[in-house]
């Protein structure tokens, strides 16, 4: 639309008397957008103007859906995210962009328009420019109109550190990175954190449980530098950290115990996540992480632990539905496959090319086939014939022995056909119209080419390729994950998107650092946690001064750290953890820990009641627990864990009153207060203040949060144990009561009321928002 | 802990954190820090937190809230409001290929299609002739209230992607659900119930699995998502009070965790620390609001009988009872399931099942809340996830049905819709929505165009794209010609 028919630009030139009013008008803009970039940390326009960084987003956003990638739905022929076209003359229109000359250039006029019929975008499209957008276009139009390759695809190369006025900050070269833009600005980064909140932090992040009292006793990082570093090392050859790891792992990959669609039965996959975990406890190179779950069957000779790990390829949703048609589910499992692979390993949005060319990156409908012939040999014929019993059989499948207790467990595998299935593109992702020819298997474009001898590309090459140390993004997609795990937002904030619609990094420097720190290190994942962990900017306290909340209200400059309410399953650990109840069984068949009765009563094909672990599998980890899609467990639910449908990289994090009821109300809570309260009392008895309140407040509280209550804070504690003993006393019945929640057994040695008393002081500090909390 | 104290902070909250909003930097975390009232404290925050592109609603609104009966399984429309004696005619014949080839086509793959003629009568009803067939007495009796549409048509084959297309607009899973989408919008007027509440009930053919996908929020905040009222048990996942504890205890130790919690973060000074504070006291809240919604006792047997209704034992009649009850309490979105209508086989037989238990209901809910004056404020939406087919299936004693996509009926009332109409036809067998046909979108499209939303415009950022409850692709359609 931006070439102009003669009688339009008679319309435009009506419009030139405003050009000089435009000029002034933009001249301002900039002055607004200056006194905004003042006001707060706005990472945008800093003379000259950057593609990447500063128009990018702004043709992603307001142009490309029309002058994009998707050539079905192209106006006037012209597309604007590629530099040759927009500044080439289209038949008889001009070229869109005159670079250097703003004022000529039809696409600059157009969005200057004040004719609302000529204007761009179509004020009917409802995405207007704001004068500050305008401004930089025009101002990257003078300086040239450059273009840049897409950031997360330039090569990757490992940028020196900057050089930072502070020299005595920095423990390495993260914080380098970080120092040079707070310093850059006029700010200084936030003081340590407190002992007890850092070792706090390090232990969930690192392995998702609470540090032991003794442990905070321990850390003193003042006195021993050292320590700090020793206990990174711990908690890193931990076995509790790929624990930690998979919680996230499994996440992206959308691991669960159940089928999702219709029925959902109950599938046999949990090999797979002991897999998942040991591969993380055993710092498994990421790359060959990578080749074992896309294609361990395709190795040579290839090893029980790979094949069980190329389970990963039947994670997607299945249905035993009666009148499924095979090829109608087959193409869903294919394109359920891609939706993940690429969001997994290259935090694209492809899946939105199953129906139609992508409206803003530049992958085709063609590409999305493509890939989805690479998985076209996947043996997914047979998993139809399992019937709708549950758990139900999908194979092929095998028999491995678990690792906890020697019992055979079945495990879904891949198993390639002889003949892989012909691939063609889907007209509007329909199954019934295939149309064209068949398809190889093929990278986009846009990507490094895949260089192979054999005549048809197999699994087994796409996830050398997604490795090869020319493919920029995988390890750039990995380690901004990691950076998100460690300081609560990615360096790119959009963790699943690094297309042209998602947020250019706020420090790429410190990104392609950290993924080339990555790939030299061998992929070695513990390698840059470790950095990241060292770091001073991970050390940071995360508390936010005045000065900060009007700089950088939403940390982007990572001047401190951040603070988040703890994911589902460590809130769960937590609580058993400092209860004393959580058990260490690890591996083996999934953990069912109380649930609501008859919560499963919409389950069908067949009917199924749950039933509670009578035994430690009650007590065990969250990672571990049976995660039914349709109706994963209400605790996990209530805290914003996924139904694992599809790839999740960033959990949202709520607050609502059906989480609240969980901490008040859930069986498992409640037996974690009532052992944590049992455990003061037996601890405290015969200690130097003859097991005084105000003794057992202290130790329950330290035992939980790491810290001492201050005196208001044990005022406010006395007059609720008050109160609890003054019911408790009069009603013994009740304090019985309480005893009978959960399968714990409670000890002989405790009064019966005394422990009910306490018990609620113990609920208390369960619900406490600092239980919770990740500081 | 008062009413008063909690909506002084319920106010500074929402202030608060909308102006720190993303001072965590944690996607939706800032927004989830909101109220569910967003429309109480202030109408328009919530979307203003999204960046949404408007203030909501964009234009006054016709119907307040939805109640929708969503009848799983797939109800035959060729027994309920389409009928056509060209398909009686040629019953036990042949299915002429023309209609068939090349369609998707679910239980009957490989099997002869033979055509299956209406399975009952229909009458005309109403001064508006509208016509319903005899299984639905009760619904007939309110005929001219009704827009009866028969030219649906949808996406999907098989019960559960059906499902998510007539709740999320795709079968592609992770997308929110339209309550949680309409509620994101409007929020709640009920500061002590959830804005979106789902109730299922069975009986009849092989109950329908329902996954709680149904009612999820996706890529919206949490807070969105549909709750689930149960009628054994906790109405609530953990509404109730653990044994040994009493009601006051249980208050005593709500605000005395919200003391620590204010103490603490004197020196925290975290937005999400005093969201929380608020949440639980919402959640005591609702440990008493929730069972006063479902204690009946208030209610004279006069209405109770007009529904049917025994007590709360989780049957369609008193699910449409509830959600009177919930209409009248602000509740935003109502989404009721009866699971029974997959009727591969003995179709009359389930049919008559089926209907006893909905038909009076529906027309009783239809009835109760004209009586109250609420019915031009309520939207009431009634149907399936798709139809059956015009061919014989045979699973069963008695003829069945297939699932059908191409084809099938709805029913509309109140909140704007103009009563007493039709919209749309299928061909002569039922088979190809035909004239004006409505796919799912359309109705969503048009949903919320009563509810005072524009459907274009009414968008949230995701993975970079504007995702819309409409979807990305072809534009929907608001179905004017059934507003008043």
């Amino acid at each position: 639309m931006i070439a102009l028919p003669a009688h339009e630009f008679l319309l435009l030139q009506a419009c030139i008397p405003l050009m000089t009013l435009q000029k002034i008008m933009r001249r301002l803009a900039l002055a607004i957008f200056a006194l905004a970039t003042a006001h707060g940390v706005v990472l945008g326009s800093e003379p000259p103007v950057r593609f990447n960084r500063d128009v990018r987003p702004i043709l992603a956003a307001k142009c490309f859906r029309c002058h994009g990638p998707d050539a079905n739905h192209r106006e006037a022929e012209l597309r604007l995210d590629e530099e040759v076209a927009a500044k080439q003359q289209r038949s008889s229109h001009s070229a869109a962009i005159l670079a250097g000359n703003p004022v000529e250039s039809p696409l600059w006029l157009r969005i200057v328009a004040t004719d609302k019929s000529i204007r761009m975008p179509p004020p009917s499209a409802g995405k207007p420019l704001t004068s500050a957008e305008i401004a930089i276009l025009e101002q990257w139009i003078e300086e040239g109109a450059h273009y840049e390759g897409h950031w997360s695809l330039a090569i990757l190369t490992q940028p020196d550190a900057p050089r930072v006025e502070n020299a005595t900050w920095p423990t390495n070269d993260i914080d380098r990175f970080i120092l040079a833009k707070l310093e850059a600005r006029g700010l200084s980064p936030s003081p340590p954190a407190d002992p007890a909140t850092l070792m706090r932090r390090l232990s969930f992040d690192l392995i998702g449980l609470p540090p032991s009292s003794e442990q905070i006793e321990q850390f003193q990082p003042i006195d021993d530098p050292g320590s700090y570093e020793q206990i990174v090392d711990t908690l890193l050859a931990s076995k509790h950290f790929g624990q930690r790891m998979a919680m996230y792992w499994l996440d992206l990959v959308r691991y669960a115990n159940s089928v999702g669609y219709h029925g959902d039965q109950e599938h046999a996959i949990t090999p797979y996540r002991d897999w998942v975990i040991k591969a993380f406890n055993d710092n498994m190179r990421f790359d060959q992480f990578t080749i074992e779950q896309l294609a361990g069957d395709l190795l040579p000779d290839a090893s029980i632990n790979q094949k069980i790990a190329s389970g990963y390829n039947r994670l997607h949703q299945t249905s035993h539905e009666g009148g499924v048609q095979i090829a109608e589910y087959l193409h869903k499992y294919d394109a359920d496959r891609i939706r993940n692979f690429s969001s997994v390993w290259l935090a694209t949005t492809l899946g939105c090319c199953e129906c139609h060319d992508h409206k803003y990156d530049p992958f085709s409908q063609k590409d999305f086939y493509q890939l989805v012939a690479f998985f076209a040999d996947i043996d997914d014929y047979r998993s139809f014939r399992g019937g709708d019993s549950s758990p139900t059989k999908r194979d092929p499948e095998l028999e491995v022995p678990s690792p906890a207790d020697g019992k055979i467990r079945r495990t879904m595998v891949t198993e390639a056909l002889a003949q892989p299935r012909t691939i063609r593109i889907l007209e509007r992702g329909s199954f019934l119209e295939e149309i064209g020819e068949p398809l190889a298997p093929a990278v986009p474009q846009v990507f490094p080419p895949l260089h192979i001898d054999a005549q048809r590309p197999t699994r087994l090459d796409l996830a050398r390729w997604l490795t090869n140390k020319e493919h920029p993004q995988t390890a750039r997609v990995f380690v901004n994950r990691l950076w998100y795990l460690f300081f609560g937002t990615g360096l790119s904030r959009t963790l699943q998107d690094f297309g042209s619609q998602g947020a250019w990094p706020t420090h790429p420097e410190l990104l392609d650092h950290l993924a080339s720190e990555f790939i030299a290190s061998g992929w070695n994942v513990k390698h840059v946690i470790k950095q990241l962990v060292m770091s001073q900017a991970y050390r940071q306290a995360s508390l936010e001064t005045a000065e900060q909340q009007s700089h950088d209200p939403e940390n982007r400059l990572f001047g401190r750290q951040s603070r988040w309410r703890l994911p589902a399953e460590m809130i769960r650990d937590n609580a058993l953890s400092v209860s004393g109840l959580l058990r260490d069984e690890s591996d083996g068949s999934s953990a069912r820990p109380y649930q609501p009765a008859g919560y499963y009563r919409q389950l069908n094909f067949p009917q199924r009641t749950y039933q509670a672990d009578m035994d430690a599998g009650q007590y065990r980890r969250g990672v571990y627990i049976h995660w039914q899609r349709q109706f994963l467990h209400p605790m996990l639910r209530a805290f914003d864990a996924p139904s694992r449908e599809e790839c999740t990289a960033e959990r949202p994090i709520s607050n609502t009153p059906l989480s609240s009821l969980v901490l008040l109300n859930d069986p498992t809570f409640f037996e974690a207060a009532r052992m944590l309260a049992q455990t003061t009392l037996l601890e405290t008895n015969g200690s130097e203040n003859n097991g005084s309140d105000e003794s057992r407040f202290a130790w329950m509280w330290k035992h939980s949060v790491s810290r001492l209550p201050n005196p208001q804070e044990l005022k406010t504690l006395q007059n609720l144990l008050d109160q609890n003993r003054q019911v408790y006393q009069q009603n013994p019945a009740a304090a019985r009561a309480i005893i009978e929640v959960g399968l714990a057994p409670s000890s002989d040695s405790v009064d019966t009321v005394e422990l009910a008393s306490w018990t609620a002081i113990a609920r208390a500090v369960l619900n406490l928002d600092e239980f919770i909390t990740r500081n | 802990m008062t009413t008063t104290l909690s909506q002084q902070n319920n106010a500074s909250f929402a202030r608060r954190t909308f102006l720190n909003r993303g001072s965590l930097g944690l996607g939706s975390a800032a927004l989830a820090t909101m109220l569910p009232n967003v429309s109480q404290v202030a109408p328009g925050k919530a979307a203003q937190a999204a960046d949404l592109p408007s203030e909501l609603p964009h234009f006054p609104p016709k119907a307040k809230r939805v109640i929708f009966l969503c009848m799983a399984g797939g109800p035959s429309h060729l027994e309920t409001f389409d009928f056509k004696p060209r398909l009686s005619q040629m019953d036990g014949q042949a299915m002429p290929e023309s209609f068939t080839t090349g369609q998707p086509i679910a239980q009957l793959q490989g099997q002869t299609l033979k055509c299956l003629g209406p399975q009952t009568e229909f009458k005309k009803h109403g001064q508006s002739g509208q016509e319903i067939s005899s299984f639905l007495p009760h619904t007939a009796s309110i005929a001219d209230e009704l827009c009866i549409i028969r030219s649906l048509h949808t996406d999907q084959i098989n019960h559960d992607p059906a499902h998510t297309v007539m709740n999320t607009g795709t079968s592609i899973s992770g997308r929110p659900s339209m309550g949680a989408w309409v509620t994101y919008g409007l929020g709640t007027l009920n500061q002590n119930l959830p804005g979106f509440v789902v109730l299922t009930s069975r009986g009849g053919r092989n109950p329908q699995p329902i996954s709680q996908r149904q009612w999820g929020s996706g890529f919206l905040p949490s807070r969105f998502q549909g709750v689930q009222f149960h009628s054994t048990g906790d109405p609530v996942h953990y509404v109730r009070t653990p044994g040994g504890v009493t009601a006051e205890q249980q208050k005593t130790l709500v605000d005395t965790v919200g003391q620590l919690n204010r103490l603490r973060n004197q020196s925290q000074q975290n937005p999400e620390t005093e969201t929380r504070i608020a949440q639980m006291e919402l959640a005591f809240r609702m440990q008493t609001s929730v069972p006063e919604l479902m204690d009946l006792s208030d209610e004279p047997q006069q209405a109770l009988d007009a529904y049917g209704v025994a007590g709360i034992d989780g049957s369609f009649a008193a699910n449409c009872l509830l959600a009177r009850r919930l209409a009248e309490r602000g509740v935003r979105f109502i989404h009721l399931y009866h699971r029974g209508w997959d009727h591969h086989g003995d179709l009359v037989t389930y049919m008559n099942t089926c209907c006893n238990l909905c038909d009076g209901p529906s027309a009783a809910l239809v009835k109760d809340l004209k009586m109250r004056g609420m019915l031009d404020e309520t939207l009431i939406i009634w149907g399936g996830e798709f139809g059956r087919t015009p061919m014989f299936q045979g699973k069963g004693k008695l003829p069945g049905r297939d699932h059908h996509m191409r084809g099938f009926s709805m029913w509309l009332a109140g909140g704007g819709v103009q009563g007493g109409t039709s919209y749309g036809t299928t061909d002569d067998l039922g088979y190809h929505a035909a004239e004006n046909p409505v796919h799912v979108r359309d109705l969503h499209a048009t949903m919320l165009h009563l509810l005072g939303i524009d459907h274009r415009q009414f968008t949230l950022n995701h993975l970079g794209l504007d995702a819309k409850l409409t979807g990305v692709e072809e534009e929907a359609q608001v179905l004017k010609a059934i507003i008043t």
